[in-house]
């Protein structure tokens, strides 16, 4: 069977099994389970109505379990077994064969430098961004222009990028804008992606094109949102513009801008398909989820690769505490 | 406010020269694979993308003139087009590799034993000579030539209908497409329900639920692929489209909750109370009242859900595969960085048809998108 018509089964099955199960599932809990009828009615309406929060998320709440959470604790399990050992368990024997690795080393350390950079410089342009497109006619415009990466998928900008970083032998034209004018101011051509260090911030660039425009967005309505009055007053009080967006309007869009720094730096911690595809992490570009996707899927050795995903689940807990906890907060 | 700054008109000069500036900044990467996926091979190689767009003098390596033999006035003649389908002025031209500007466009170059070659500006030549060139090597020329700007649609016929050199993007389009529909439409009505549940429904355990889906929300999928790998194989899904399908929906179930919840919340409690006092189920309530008036959150899911799952590598190539069979846009594109990282012409064709309908979807439902955006940011 072709799969585009095995695409548009799955669609009718997926579409009209939820529909009918939610169907009738309700109509079984009312007509049959606690019928709305006879000496019970009342108890039965009631008990339905207890019962019916729970047919509602059954399906969500089944899949939430089996494809995030099961893996969670089934990947702390991987990481503590020996899989050619019949997955006997080992202790913390694959995190010690992970540490020895200097490759493992160089992924985390490079994704501290990723952690430091990309969040920073994503959330400044955004803001920059923001704060110059709100007051000009064309703003929208330009708005979505710098947005656009968004849409862009990691592998489609490392290819953009990939021609920017480009190197013709010395001599000939240059084809790609970084060594054109590199060449052009005097200097000769390089092939960047193999400069260590430099190269781990080229990489970095791609990730804050991609990510500059979903800061703006956000911060952009977080300005929006700000009270006329607070401006008002520090115009009045003789503010000039920069102390009226450090000192006004920055201080009172804080929490927004935590929200887009915790939220990059999820982007970053998973970051993986851009270095993949431009460096596969030679010259000491590895990252964290490359090096993970190197031990599982080319090794094959699960144990050091588990290891390594529960590295990056480590680092990514203070957000998911933090996040859980404001929203408990907020529902109280 | 802007009042004010407007009359200091040095700062809005500023601004806006800041945003042109920023916005070229942005843009010019994009611009740059557009415009090489209009041109030649040739053309990537020898030059920059932004001097396709102005009149371009460039050296040629030689190229031996050839053509069949007429005989005319005595004199034994070959003419032909140097530069065929294509419009170019000769600037100059030589016929030895140490001398390649010898001779001006229309200039006669003696080759001696009464042999001349002409070029002429529009890279016609004329050889001629008193005997026959048969079983002769004839003449290379070198030249000097400027090109007005030059595009082709060759490389997206290549790529996209080809089945020889692009190495298969068509196939790959359909693989992505196959992938992505299914994984965005899918996960929409399951989320719809829980959220209803979470936003309307009065229930023990609730706040705990929606503090557990804000925390799955951060979960790295990292985590899920080999467990979820082997319980495919397990239950005899294995890899393939279901497999793909099924990972994709749990992974997108947790913003679809999210986003769909905080909307459905903001929703006006009268209306539902009135139609709970009417005598209304839940289940009608949902159906009829509350899934119309959430249109615009579950767009906003289904964008985002779209994009994800037509960007997405990783997923893709751990339940799906990388059989050529199989490979989505992004795995082959990957392919083609390794295996053809020089040939730009394909490489550049190949990544702008893979971006080209998130593109036109982000255009046209930039509004949606940023609404969802702004709601599914964790506050």
């Amino acid at each position: 069977m072709h799969p585009a018509l095995q695409g548009i089964i799955t669609i009718i099955l997926g579409v009209g099994g939820c529909v009918g199960y939610f169907y009738f599932s309700n109509q079984i809990l009312d007509k049959v389970i606690f019928p709305a009828r006879g000496e019970n009615m009342g108890r039965n309406i009631n008990r339905a109505n207890m019962v019916r929060p729970w047919l509602f998320l059954f399906p969500a709440l089944f899949a939430l379990g089996l494809y995030l959470a099961y893996p969670v604790v089934a990947t702390l399990w991987l990481s503590l077994t020996d899989r050619d050992a019949g997955g006997a368990f080992v202790g913390f024997a694959n995190y010690s064969a992970m540490m020895d690795e200097p490759k493992f080393w160089e992924a985390l350390r490079n994704n501290f430098l990723w952690l430091l950079i990309v969040p920073a410089m994503s959330t400044a342009f955004g803001l920059l961004a923001a704060q110059l497109t709100d007051r000009i006619r064309w703003g929208s415009i330009a708005k979505s222009m710098v947005f656009m990466p968004m849409a862009i998928s990691f592998v489609g900008a490392s290819v953009i990028w990939k021609l920017i970083y480009d190197t013709r032998p010395e001599g000939q034209d240059q084809i790609g804008v970084l060594n054109a004018i590199w060449v052009w101011m005097g200097g000769e051509p390089q092939t960047w992606l193999t400069i260590i260090p430099w190269n781990n911030f080229l990489l970095m660039v791609v990730l804050i094109w991609i990510q500059t425009g979903f800061a703006m967005v956000i911060l952009s309505a977080a300005l929006r949102g700000i009270p006329e009055e607070t401006v008002e007053a520090a115009i009045i009080d003789g503010a000039n513009p920069f102390q009226i967006f450090f000192k006004i309007k920055v201080p009172q869009i804080m929490g927004t801008i935590v929200v887009v720094w915790t939220t990059i730096t999820l982007v970053v911690l998973k970051v993986f398909d851009i270095v993949l595809a431009m460096t596969n992490g030679q010259w000491e570009t590895q990252v964290l989820a490359n090096y993970m996707y190197d031990k599982m899927f080319r090794s094959f050795d699960w144990g050091v690769g588990s290891a390594a995903a529960m590295v990056i689940m480590l680092l990514v807990l203070p957000i998911l505490i933090w996040n859980v906890h404001n929203v408990r907060k907020e529902l109280k | 406010m802007s009042e004010v700054v407007g009359k200091k008109s040095s700062l809005v000069w500023a601004v806006h020269l800041s945003v042109v500036l920023l916005v070229a900044a942005w843009v010019f990467p994009t611009v740059g694979l557009f415009v090489s996926s209009f041109r030649t091979g040739d053309q990537i190689a020898s030059s920059g993308w932004w001097s396709a767009l102005s009149t371009q003098e460039r050296q040629n390596p030689a190229i031996r003139i050839s053509g069949d033999e007429v005989e005319r006035d005595g004199m034994f003649v070959i003419e032909g087009d140097l530069f065929e389908n294509s419009s170019v002025s000769v600037s100059a031209w030589g016929t030895s590799s140490r001398e390649t500007e010898a001779y001006g466009p229309g200039d006669v170059a003696d080759l001696g034993d009464g042999e001349t070659l002409v070029l002429s500006e529009e890279g016609r030549f004329v050889l001629s000579g008193p005997e026959s060139f048969e079983g002769e090597r004839l003449p290379r020329i070198f030249s000097t030539v400027s090109s007005p700007p030059d595009f082709t649609l060759e490389n997206y016929r290549n790529v996209l209908f080809s089945s020889t050199a692009a190495a298969g993007i068509g196939k790959s389009f359909i693989n992505t497409l196959t992938v992505s529909i299914p994984a965005t439409i899918i996960p929409i009505l399951i989320a719809a329900f829980a959220a209803y549940a979470l936003a309307w429904m009065d229930f023990p355990g609730r706040a705990l639920l929606i503090a557990a889906v804000v925390g799955l929300l951060v979960v790295p999928l990292q985590l899920a692929l080999i467990p979820l790998l082997q319980l495919h194989n397990d239950i005899g899904i294995g890899k393939g489209y279901l497999g793909t399908w099924l990972a994709h929906t749990g992974f997108g179930l947790p913003l679809a909750i999210y986003l769909l919840r905080n909307y459905m919340v903001g929703l006006p409690k009268d209306i539902i109370e009135n139609a709970r006092v009417d005598g209304a189920t839940d289940f009608q309530i949902f159906v009829k009242i509350v899934l119309p008036l959430s249109f615009p959150a579950l767009a906003s899911f289904a964008i985002f859900q779209f994009l994800w799952t037509w960007n997405d590598l990783l997923v893709a190539l751990v339940f799906l595969g990388t059989d050529d069979d199989t490979l989505v846009l992004t795995g082959r594109l990957v392919n083609l960085l390794g295996s053809r990282g020089g040939q730009w012409e394909i490489l550049a064709t190949s990544a702008f048809v893979s971006i080209a309908i998130p593109l036109i979807v982000f255009f046209s439902m930039q509004r949606y998108l940023v609404r969802g955006l702004l709601a599914g940011s964790v506050k």
